[in-house]
């Protein structure tokens, strides 16, 4: 071997572990493990992914319990955060469904304060990030996706599938264009879910790379300031796409409510 | 360097997957721009498109996430 591929190897040995690679990797966070004891995972199995989400629901009820007991005139910090987050989940679900769609509000705030809290708590160090997983959030997306469907035959009955058919378009183009707004349809929960879980995981795995990078002396100044640039980034993405992941699901219920437009 | 042939394939795959990245980084930044340009054209109206404006950001981004899959499917789980 030349030394300049012994001085290569020197530095890639610094930076790797045992086996090469990273020190350690970046997606081992994810791994759902059981809190008690090694054994296999079943669905019953208590792991830090129930912990988490276990967390997740427990804050938001300390959250609106604490925040509505009081019910001041002139509100105090937690009943701001509480009446905030309703109004804004309200004005969002009014602005999008119009009036019809507040009948549905309690589902749509349950979901936004459960992926923000998740998100959020997600940014803990030594967290597990549930929302992550695209296991938890197509549970989340394909039950919108239902919802959705089942809510717009119940309303519209069979003109709901006239949401396919585009009148505004030539006839010849008819047929065409309604297979793609059906692929389109069923392509829904499946971006929808992939959106958050992968927006999560792409954020944790780039703040873990860095960290690895923060093992080679040279230029771990450099990773420790991008670590703290990318966490910035991080708490802006959490709040972001739990709103995303709201706007849509609105999207979706106007769609199911008012198919012809 | 050892390795076979279909490591490196993996590895190449997953590296043309990441351009991908760089497409919806293009879409998003467009979304943005005219939402930008249209805002300062009329200001009064802005508010009440930031809700269009995230949907589009969203949907930009979405395929983007998609190609890091596609990467991260080929670096792990093929």
């Amino acid at each position: 071997m030349r030394p300049a591929d012994e001085e290569m190897t020197d530095v890639a040995e610094e930076a790797s572990g045992a086996d090469g690679g990273l020190v350690f990797h970046p997606l081992d966070q994810f791994i759902v493990k059981p809190l008690i004891g090694d054994g296999p995972v079943h669905w019953y199995t208590v792991t830090n992914a129930t912990l988490w989400m276990a967390i997740a629901v427990v804050c938001i009820v300390l959250l609106l319990v604490t925040g509505t007991r009081g019910r001041a005139v002139v509100p105090n910090r937690t009943q701001s955060i509480a009446e905030l987050i309703y109004g804004f989940v309200y004005k969002m679900v009014e602005d999008v469904t119009g009036k019809e769609g507040l009948r549905y509000f309690p589902y749509i705030m349950t979901l936004f304060l459960f992926i923000l809290f998740a998100n959020y708590l997600a940014l803990l160090p030594m967290s597990f990030s549930t929302t992550s997983h695209v296991a938890v959030t197509a549970v989340l997306g394909f039950g919108v996706f239902l919802t959705v469907t089942a809510l717009g035959f119940i309303l519209n009955g069979p003109s709901f599938l006239g949401m396919f058919w585009m009148k505004d378009a030539p006839l010849v183009l008819r047929p065409i264009i309604a297979v793609i707004e059906i692929i389109s349809y069923f392509v829904r929960p499946v971006s929808h879910s992939i959106r958050l879980a992968g927006n999560i995981m792409a954020g944790h795995a780039v703040i873990k790379v860095f960290a690895g990078f923060a093992a080679i002396a040279a230029i771990s100044p450099v990773s420790v300031l991008a670590i703290t640039a990318i966490y910035g980034l991080e708490v802006l993405v959490a709040g972001i796409q739990a709103y995303v992941f709201t706007i849509l699901t609105c999207v979706y219920l106007k769609d199911a409510l008012h198919p012809h437009h | 360097m050892e390795g076979d042939i279909a490591n490196m394939g993996q590895f190449i795959g997953a590296g043309l997957a990441a351009i991908g990245s760089g497409a919806a980084a293009i879409g998003v930044g467009t979304v943005a721009g005219n939402y930008l340009a249209g805002a300062l054209r009329n200001p009064s109206a802005a508010a009440s498109q930031t809700a269009t404006l995230f949907i589009g950001l969203a949907f930009a981004e979405a395929l983007g996430i998609f190609a890091f899959l596609v990467a991260l499917l080929l670096m792990f789980a093929v």
